[in-house]
């Protein structure tokens, strides 16, 4: 896959001095879901305001589809849709006029059946008159996102999308960002909910203080970064375990015995885990794995 | 320059007038239209009629530029300070647009807001006192060039602006003095010497006479002199404007 966004060595400092991001490189190939953690201040507004082109960064290069956001501006912001953080919306205007506008602003022509498609799968539709700001939050919400896609972006960025928005729409946010992904367009998103990059992103990123501490594949992070256990549970707490289960790290609560195993070291396997348990002739209960969270990945990355 | 954008910002500009017109309209008529009552007719008929034109007639030009440049100024900043004030200008600065669609979109939509006012109040100065106008393109010209001029003045101002207060300090303190200073009510050279001196460093005096010539074929300056001056500070505004955007002054971090 090609690369749609392309960060080299940014470094953003603000004026009274603080620096927001560190030197931060990497790229969000072409057609894939990236989202982009850190804790409150780690970064993550400010570039993904840097590639849009709201600040000016201090250092280093922002290419999008291969068009430098600074130099070449006008062809690097065509692609780009944004959904911001804060909710901002034309309050006085109605739905309808609002996203039309957004379309014109980016020099589309007007076409009406395509604003109708993207208010009727925002679930909108039957709001399209009213004015923004007799709309509940998580509506307005959805307006910030139909503007975005009211000029066909191939990369979107959607900053806390589903911030404040109940369980069933971050569902159906969830949907419609994997049916954006099916039509071609690359998705850059940031959340808190741990539990949705896990269940949305192909590739995640994190930052810390303006730094950025990894870029992965999801399921690279998880199986490298992730600690995979095994639960035992013994008739016998007094049980002695054999010298050739120490590599296991395991530790001991009552009748509980929890082994670290690996996926990538043979030697740490579960594989071997299990077959020293056997020939050890240890008995029994209960046996279950558990694998650690994106959020305990994240915790512990973060925690440094 | 792409003009779909430009239009979509002064669509979307003119529509937030229309759905104010009648603030943006009825304040400004109603405020001359007793400025025409009190001086134009109850005190204008007891004075001299100033180079053959009645008093009445002679603030008609003044007065429909006070309200031109008070309304350019105010629309225009207004325009560009709401939007930063609420957040929505995200959009217009990710927008894949140069300086020049942002300046002529929101600029484009508070001139033509101001040459409609401007033409109203014209209008209602026709239902208080005779009006002749002798130079009726010079007349649209001037109002045209005025309400642009001032127009990206109040556009620099709701960008430099970062309260409601701010707002309104600059057209209080500065610009509503240079006008009635500026010979909205009299003619220059009934003041003393030494004050026609000080009102020839009013940029208003040099509008306002060249509007009134465009009336009556006289002003306190040659039609040279108000046209070239204008001219000078359209372009000055213009160029200033457009050096702030670029710079993206208290737009962008
Ligand atoms: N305009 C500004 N001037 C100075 N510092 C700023 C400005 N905007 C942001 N910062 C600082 O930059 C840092 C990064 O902010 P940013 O908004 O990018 O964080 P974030 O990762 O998006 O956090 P959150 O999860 O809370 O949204 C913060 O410490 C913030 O205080
Ligand atoms: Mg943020």
């Amino acid at each position: 896959m090609s690369s749609m966004v392309s960060i080299q060595n940014v470094t953003k400092t603000y004026s009274g001095g603080f620096k927001a991001l560190d030197q931060v490189s990497f790229d969000i190939k072409s057609g894939e879901i990236f989202a982009l953690l850190g804790s409150n201040g780690a970064g993550k507004t400010t570039l993904i305001q840097a590639i849009c082109g709201l600040l000016r960064i201090t250092e280093g290069a922002i290419e999008v589809g291969g068009s430098d956001v600074v130099l070449n501006a006008k062809n690097a912001r065509e692609k780009i849709g944004l959904v911001p953080q804060e909710l901002c919306v034309d309050t006085f205007e109605s739905v309808w006029n609002t996203v039309s506008f957004s379309r014109g602003l980016f020099g589309k022509p007007k076409d009406p059946g395509k604003i109708e498609k993207i208010l009727k799968d925002l679930s909108l539709w039957d709001k399209r008159k009213n004015r923004v700001m007799t709309l509940s939050g998580g509506m307005k919400r959805r307006v910030m996102i139909a503007k975005a896609l009211s000029h066909e972006p191939e990369v979107l960025f959607l900053d806390e999308p589903t911030a404040g928005v109940d369980v069933e729409l971050r569902k159906d946010m969830w949907n419609l960002v994997r049916k954006l992904q099916e039509s071609g367009v690359t998705i850059i998103l940031t959340t808190h909910y741990l539990e949705e990059a896990e269940e949305m992103a192909d590739r995640i990123g994190v930052l810390s203080k303006g730094k950025l501490l990894v870029v992965e594949d999801k399921d690279v992070l998880m199986k490298k970064m992730g600690k995979r256990q095994l639960i035992l549970e013994v008739e016998d707490p007094a049980v002695n375990l054999p010298l050739s289960l120490d590599r296991f790290h395991y530790t001991q609560k009552g009748s509980f015995f929890t082994f670290q195993f690996d996926v990538v070291n043979e030697e740490l396997s579960i594989g071997a885990l299990m077959s020293e348990i056997h020939s050890a002739n240890v008995q029994y209960l209960n046996l279950q794995t558990k694998e650690s969270s994106l959020e305990e990945i994240f915790m512990e990355m973060t925690r440094i | 320059m792409n003009y779909r954008s430009i239009w979509s910002i002064y669509q979307f500009e003119m529509a937030r007038m229309w759905r104010t017109i009648a603030q943006s309209i009825a304040s400004p008529v109603l405020s001359t239209s007793l400025y025409f009552v009190v001086f134009g007719s109850a005190i204008g008929s007891r004075m001299e009629s100033i180079n053959g034109v009645s008093y009445g007639s002679f603030i008609v030009p003044g007065l429909i530029l006070l309200s031109v440049l008070q309304q350019s100024i105010s629309n225009a900043s207004f325009g560009i300070y709401f939007p930063k004030f609420t957040g929505t200008i995200y959009e217009v600065l990710s927008a894949p647009i140069g300086h020049l669609e942002i300046i002529f979109g929101y600029v484009g939509a508070a001139a033509t807001k101001s040459i409609i006012l401007g033409t109203l109040i014209f209008l209602t100065s026709l239902l208080f006192v005779p009006v002749h106008v002798e130079h009726p393109f010079m007349m649209i010209l001037f109002l045209i060039l005025t309400s642009v001029t001032f127009s990206l003045l109040g556009f620099m101002i709701g960008i430099w602006a970062d309260g409601f207060e701010k707002l309104q300090i600059i057209p209080l303190l500065v610009i509503t003095p240079l006008t009635f200073l500026g010979g909205s009510f009299y003619s220059i050279d009934m003041l003393p010497p030494f004050w026609q001196k000080v009102s020839m460093a009013n940029p208003v005096v040099y509008l306002i006479s060249g509007f009134r010539w465009s009336f009556f074929g006289q002003g306190d300056v040659s039609l040279e002199w108000s046209l070239g001056m204008i001219l000078l500070f359209l372009g000055i505004c213009f160029a200033t404007t457009r050096y702030i955007i670029k710079t993206g002054y208290k737009l962008k971090n």
